[in-house]
């Protein structure tokens, strides 16, 4: 290095102030702040009750979690591309019950059933990029209303009714078996959530397709000129998404032993939670999914940790709010970062 | 059409070493390009040609319809009405990849960099290059050391030196460090034609100098470049032809021997007429 490099570095480096240095770091590694965020709740609720840290009580956190986990993922692809989906919850529900109606109703083999309920997911993704990409409308609108077209289908096909695991093939209720690693009891839905997060985060963080998703969300012209096909990398996030969604309805049905249209209400607002609280920006263009799956980690840890301590669920809601706020306006803060 | 009428201006205003550049045939052409947007004419059918080996300035007032004659050449906008030809070819560029793939790059005058990516990534967008062996042809994984280190050769024959660590990202620049990473991206890749728009806006002295310093090293190396500035003793100083933009058309064509700046800037402005 010559000595202007030298001075030059030199001269950057002695602009920054602590606070300074701490905003370029998350700035760098948005998932630091809810990772010190589930420190602090760790060490809280353990100190609150003993139990809390028990493999028992680790492994049915997590089985808690698996199913918001695994939709947080689609949802933090599209709000990477600045967009917003509302429809996670119903495209699940109208998965789930294609994948049971047909194998309960239909006799349709089993693994059939999955192919055609994660296809039936792709589909509803797909539309969501065409109509976002084609037609121009704002993810929010357009989800908005395939959140109540969806929701309709399904329940319409469904008859809204549930249909238990004793009328569905083993296959179909194979997410649900729960397997021994050392103390811990996984179950292989939560293992395939793991995969999930793994996969995906390679893409995002190993490919240039990762690279387009973050360019999309934070200046679409700019992509544009720089030559990434913008409209083709949405549709592919869309249609992810849905591929994500189907198989978080498979998951589902393993859980909670039935496909239930009614299942997974709260599936929209806990999905968007997970990856706000994991650091994603809602504005775009930041963040990733391992934040979002420790964002996903807190919220289930919150309802683990005060059902323990004995406390009102109430407060879990209180707190998660808090959350929230908190980590947007951080990210606020972040996103003010200068050289 | 003759050479003399595709140049635009006479043969002798052209300095006698300079002269082989025009016997060629021209690499990229435009004719008649037009585009509007609502009740606004933002190109009123401007033709120009672009020789290999040359320096073509596109100088006019705010608003004369420069940008978007750049855009439409290299496919950020479909133009209404004309064609372009490439090397003789009659060409359509629906999309700026369309360009870039025919080894046109462009700086557009708003960058069109991502903030929240870092130096190399830019450098690379849209053209990624992938590591070697399985890794890269059946995961797809991104060589991300090697485009760092090509990143780091490109900006270091810009000359910049307080620009250190390819993995920064570039919201963290100065507004003029982000234009040298527009610029540095172009002189990489551009293989035919390089688009500048206004790529010394932001710079200081000496990073203008390395600026125009490439540009006559890009046509030293056979590139034809296009030069759009306000600036004009940098348009003079590098310029074979000045074409002059004039409220959406052409004003006409001149060169920096048959006129001076001063000439220059009244016909831009309309006060004088290109006799
Ligand atoms: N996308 C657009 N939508 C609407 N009007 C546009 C658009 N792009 C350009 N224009 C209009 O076209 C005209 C020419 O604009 P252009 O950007 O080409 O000017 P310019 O010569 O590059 O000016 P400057 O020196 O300020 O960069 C202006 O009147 C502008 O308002
Ligand atoms: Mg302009």
């Amino acid at each position: 290095m010559t000595t202007t490099s030298n001075a030059a570095a030199e001269f950057s480096r002695r602009r920054l102030s602590p606070a300074q240095r701490i905003q370029h770091l998350l700035h760098a590694h948005p998932w630091l702040s809810p990772l010190l965020i589930l420190v602090l709740t760790t060490i809280v609720f353990s100190a609150l009750n003993g139990r809390y840290l028990a493999p028992n009580a680790q492994s049915l956190l997590l089985q808690q979690v698996a199913v918001v986990a695994c939709l947080a993922i689609g949802q933090t692809l599209i709000i990477l591309t600045a967009g917003i989906d509302l429809s996670v919850g119903s495209i699940t529900i109208l998965s789930m019950m294609t994948m049971a109606s047909l194998a309960a109703n239909s006799k349709v083999n089993g693994g059939l059933a999955i192919l055609i309920g994660i296809a039936v997911a792709v589909g509803a993704g797909f539309l969501n990029g065409i109509l976002v990409t084609k037609v121009n409308l704002p993810p929010f609108i357009v989800t908005l209303g395939t959140l109540s077209i969806f929701t309709a289908i399904a329940l319409l096909y469904s008859g809204g009714a549930s249909i238990q695991e004793d009328r569905l093939p083993d296959l179909i209720n194979w997410t649900g078996t729960s397997i021994a690693l050392g103390p811990f009891r996984f179950t292989v839905g939560v293992i395939m959530v793991l995969l999930l997060y793994g996969v995906v985060g390679f893409a995002l963080t190993q490919t240039a397709w990762g690279r387009h998703v973050f360019a999309v969300g934070d200046d679409p012209e700019s992509a544009r000129l720089s030559g990434v096909p913008t409209k083709r990398v949405l549709l592919s996030v869309y249609s992810a998404a849905g591929l994500i969604y189907g198989l978080a309805a498979w998951i589902q049905i393993g859980r909670a032993g039935a496909a239930s249209p009614n299942g997974i209400v709260d599936a929209n607002l806990d999905s968007i939670t997970a990856v706000v609280i994991g650091g994603t920006s809602l504005f775009g263009g930041r963040g990733g999914v391992i934040g979002t799956l420790l964002g996903a980690v807190i919220v289930g840890a919150f309802t683990l940790g005060l059902s323990l301590a004995g406390v009102d669920q109430q407060w879990r809601l209180l707190a998660i709010g808090v959350l929230i706020i908190v980590a947007v306006s951080l990210d606020q803060w972040i996103r003010r970062v200068k050289a | 059409m003759t050479t003399m009428e595709r140049l635009a201006v006479p043969l002798d205003d052209i300095p006698e070493d300079r002269r082989h550049v025009y016997e060629a045939e021209p690499l990229l052409s435009a004719r008649n390009l037009g585009i509007t947007f609502g009740r606004v004419v933002g190109l009123d059918g401007v033709s120009l040609d672009l020789y290999q080996g040359e320096v073509l300035a596109v100088i006019g007032d705010n608003g004369a319809g420069k940008s978007t004659l750049i855009k439409c050449l290299t496919g950020a906008y479909v133009p209404e009405t004309g064609e372009i030809y490439l090397a003789g070819n009659q060409v359509t560029f629906r999309v700026p990849q369309d360009a870039r793939a025919a080894g046109i790059e462009t700086v557009y005058q708003q960058l069109a960099v991502i903030p929240a990516l870092d130096i190399a990534s830019n450098l690379y967008l849209a053209r990624e290059e992938r590591r070697k062996g399985p890794l890269g042809s059946v995961l797809r994984m991104l060589d991300k050391k090697g485009m760092r280190e090509r990143a780091a050769t490109a900006v270091q024959n810009l000359g910049i030196q307080t620009i250190q660590n390819m993995g920064q990202a570039v919201e963290t620049l100065s507004g003029g460090q982000r234009q040298s990473v527009a610029v540095a991206r172009a002189a990489a890749f551009g293989s035919k034609v390089v688009v500048l728009d206004e790529p010394t806006a932001a710079l200081g002295v000496k990073e203008s100098t390395s600026v125009l310093n490439m540009i006559k090293q890009l046509r030293e190396n056979g590139l034809a470049v296009i030069l759009i500035s306000h600036n004009m003793p940098h348009v003079w100083e590098v310029a074979d032809r000045i074409l002059i933009q004039r409220l959406g058309s052409c004003a006409g064509v001149i060169t920096p021997s048959s006129h001076d700046m001063g000439e220059g800037v009244a016909i831009m402005t309309g006060a004088r007429k290109l006799t």
